[in-house]
């Protein structure tokens, strides 16, 4: 095998080839992942937020298995959303399997429980700060869980960048519902298995280093995004 | 029930507000307890609208927790909270506001805290502007308004808690040691607002250890020993000359140990 | 600034959820489901653009284990099933799940082993007597273990051979569960030989100092087959341009273009369809 600078340099040159095939994969990528850790937010932050604020039966117990659920493997959610999606499964007229929805789907399920179980930790932690003031000022269940996701909305974006962190990187779930079809449903991840299992070790180390510089590059983008509003106002 | 309240005999005639006068919240033999411990027991006292009502007591004697209970912020085990002769609703605690010890600020502008507390009250537009105005006015505070609440010094996020509290119009506002972190300039500042808002009608209940305090402040007292009421009576009466065993240990700054242990009582906080 | 903010992530995710909806994408599409050995040889990335520009027709090509595809295909997952397991295939048929099976083109199967050559069968053209040199000398091997079309072509042949490989499974006989590709990265990491069919062999690009030990006997050609997916079971089923894909591969055209796509100028694939089937 190649040295790794080698690998590197071919990476870099890949990069900067600007091949359309590539900035496909890369592109479809993005798209997929951030459709399913925006939409992982709509539902986990209120899921978690109301976990962490809310006194109910059977609240430790869904906090239990929200923190379970972060451990899901990938493979499995993919089964699971094939199994719904598949023509003879439940879901199977919506046509959805094999393709990008289906990925936004299956990547969906998996970030969910990381981004509520994470939230519901962070919203818990403020709620012991907020909950005496909050009542006190007569501030009712909606208005509450709202004011503090806003408030602990720095935190909440480290929690949106680690179910990224999850998704961006996810291989399983996504090779058995969008089936790796090139042009259609072939993103970094799956791309690196296929190159891997044909043997071309070099180029699947390569696109490894572009995604993890794609990694590297939103989480810093959202990082100085976070520095900076701090600094314009809000501490 | 306590009537010592209405005893104003021995209150300085140079405050105007001694008259006896309406009972805006009542508390009926009050008991509450927590892991089989009795916090606080059979506690009677009225709080009189338009007066300036002190609870005092040494560390661990249940002032904050009946403040908390007053506010309806807890349920009691037992006993009666009546505000205004009815039983305290939900939407009576609208009509109070409490300032806590530790500021709890919102993570947002000194504008924004004002605001979330009158939205919450359902202002709208164009008054809500003009209270948070006025408040920020008050509390001296304009020049910081777009500044982040939580980056503020401690008198400044202490004096945003007292307006925000105040910018509802509450009829009762309770405070529970509000200045026990302050420097003396930022404690005066506190002060002036609650005797303002005083004047204007706001009735007060303040928890406080500082006895120039409670002097400035205080019109009647409640003094609290291990979650009983001690002694109950104005504040120049009960700390100048205390009829309870109590409230002379605390002004003489010893540790009262209970009545079954008097040989103890002798012996100052200090060499404790 | 908030409200602008929450519209942004609103587009975002209009966008991403109905770009990849089929009724907006491009219609006219079939999905094949076939084997890591094909999409891996690269046959299909040179046979599909031709077949597209011919008919506009995109096929979409899942390509896993000849096992799951069949699954995937009973499930009603695709509309044509491209696969390496006859006797599967025809039970398939057999069971109502595909309309008819047609012989496509076949490879055949090899025994690659390390240079070193252990079990001393390098150059041998009888793999019954090889798989013997194998199982006597205890020299590893690493199978599909998989239920893959090669996986099961390998098992009829240890059987054959009147050897029961699975007696040593985890001792010299190891099974990685995987594709082609993932069985050979790991075979050549132990020094294991593998039985892999020629085309992904030829194609696979970490071939070390592995070297092809075993070929050319008959009982190791790999016949590829295709089958419409039921239409009257599964009622999704394109079966007019799944039967467009299946005819043009029957043709002489798809027959040529099978025939004339080569890696380092060998010829991967030999086409034998049937000619009027």
């Amino acid at each position: 095998m190649d040295s790794f600078w080698s690998t590197l340099a071919g990476a870099i040159g890949l990069v900067f080839s600007f091949d359309p095939d590539l900035m496909e994969i890369i592109g479809l990528s993005l798209r997929v992942t951030l459709t399913a850790v925006v939409l992982a937010c709509l539902i986990g932050l209120p899921l978690g937020a109301a976990v962490g604020t809310f006194r109910f039966p059977g609240r430790t117990l869904i906090a239990v298995i929200l923190n379970a659920l972060m451990g899901l493997p990938p493979v499995v959610v993919g089964l699971l959303v094939y199994l719904m999606l598949s023509a003879s499964g439940p879901l199977g007229p919506l046509r959805l399997l094999y393709t990008p929805t289906a990925m936004i789907i299956a990547q969906m399920v998996l970030v969910t429980p990381i981004v509520a179980a994470l939230t519901r930790q962070v919203i818990e932690d403020l709620d012991r700060e907020y909950s005496e003031q909050f009542a006190s000022m007569g501030v009712g269940p909606v208005n509450r869980l709202f004011a503090m996701l806003w408030d602990a909305r720095y935190s909440l974006l480290t929690v949106a960048l680690a179910g990224f962190g999850r998704a961006v990187a996810e291989v399983g779930a996504v090779i058995i519902v969008g089936g790796n079809i090139n042009h259609v449903t072939r993103v970094m991840t799956t791309t690196i298995a296929l190159e891997t299992s044909k043997g071309n070790l070099q180029l699947a180390l390569a696109l490894g280093v572009i995604l993890l510089a794609i990694a590297l590059a939103v989480n810093a983008a959202v990082m100085a995004l976070r520095a900076s509003a701090v600094r314009a106002a809000y501490a | 029930m306590r009537d010592a309240i209405y005893d104003t005999g021995s209150c300085p005639s140079t405050s105007p507000h001694l008259q006896p006068r309406e009972a805006l919240l009542e508390v009926r033999d009050l008991n509450f307890s927590a892991g089989g411990t009795d916090l606080l027991t059979g506690v009677d006292l009225i709080v009189r609208r338009g007066a300036r009502t002190l609870i005092m007591g040494p560390n661990g004697s249940g002032k904050s927790l009946l403040m908390r209970l007053m506010h309806g912020l807890l349920r009691p085990d037992s006993g009666a909270l009546l505000w205004k002769g009815q039983p305290l609703s939900p939407a009576a605690r609208h009509a109070q506001a409490m300032v806590f010890q530790r500021p709890v600020l919102l993570r947002r502008s000194v504008l924004a805290n004002l605001k979330f507390a009158l939205s919450v009250r359902g202002l709208r537009g164009s008054e809500r502007a003009e209270k948070t105005r006025a408040a920020l006015a008050d509390a001296g505070l304009e020049h910081l308004a777009s500044r982040p609440a939580r980056v503020l010094s401690g008198g400044e996020q202490q004096r945003l808690s007292l307006v925000r509290a105040l910018a509802c119009d509450p009829e009762l506002l309770f405070l529970d040691e509000p200045t026990s972190n302050l420097d003396p300039a930022s404690t005066a500042a506190i002060e002036n607002l609650v005797l303002q808002a005083n004047a204007r009608g706001v009735t007060i209940v303040l928890i406080t250890h500082d006895a120039g305090q409670a002097k400035r402040l205080g019109q009647d007292v409640v003094f609290l020993q291990d979650g009983q009421v001690a002694e109950i009576g104005s504040v120049d009466r009960v700390l100048n000359a205390p009829e309870s065993e109590p409230v002379r240990a605390w002004r003489d700054g010893r540790i009262y140990l209970g009545s079954n242990t008097p040989n103890m009582n002798n012996q100052t906080g200090r060499s404790l | 600034m908030i409200r602008r903010a929450f519209l942004a992530l609103a587009a975002t995710v209009i966008a991403g959820v109905m770009a990849g909806h089929p009724a907006l994408a491009e219609d006219k599409f079939i999905i094949v489901q076939s084997t890591t050995s094909t999409q891996n040889s690269g046959l299909f990335d040179y046979m599909l653009p031709i077949f597209k520009k011919k008919t506009g027709i995109d096929v979409r090509v899942v390509a896993v284990g000849t096992g799951q595809a069949i699954k995937n295909a009973a499930n009603g997952d695709g509309d044509v099933l491209f696969v390496h397991a006859k006797p599967a295939e025809e039970k398939f048929v057999a069971d109502g799940q595909g309309v008819s099976r047609a012989d496509v083109m076949y490879n055949d199967f090899v025994i690659v082993g390390p240079s070193s050559d252990p079990a001393g069968v390098a150059g041998s053209s009888d793999i019954v007597a090889a798989l013997k040199k194998i199982a006597d000398s205890k020299s590893a091997f690493a199978s599909r273990g998989d239920d893959s079309g090669t996986h099961k072509a390998e098992r009829r042949l240890w059987k054959a051979a009147g050897i029961d490989p699975s007696e040593a499974s985890g001792d010299w006989y190891r099974e990685t569960g995987s594709g082609m590709g993932a069985t050979l990265n790991t075979g050549t990491g132990m020094d294991a030989y593998i039985m892999t069919d020629r085309a992904t062999w030829i194609a696979f690009g970490n071939k070390g100092d592995y070297e092809i030990a075993v070929e050319g006997d008959e009982k190791m050609f790999n016949q590829y087959g295709v089958i419409l997916v039921n239409p009257e079971v599964h009622s999704n089923v394109k079966a007019d341009l799944g039967q467009q894909f299946i005819d043009w591969l029957l043709s002489d055209e798809g027959q040529e273009t099978i025939a004339a796509y080569k890696v380092d100028g060998q010829q991967l694939f030999f086409p034998n369809a049937k000619k009027g089937s």
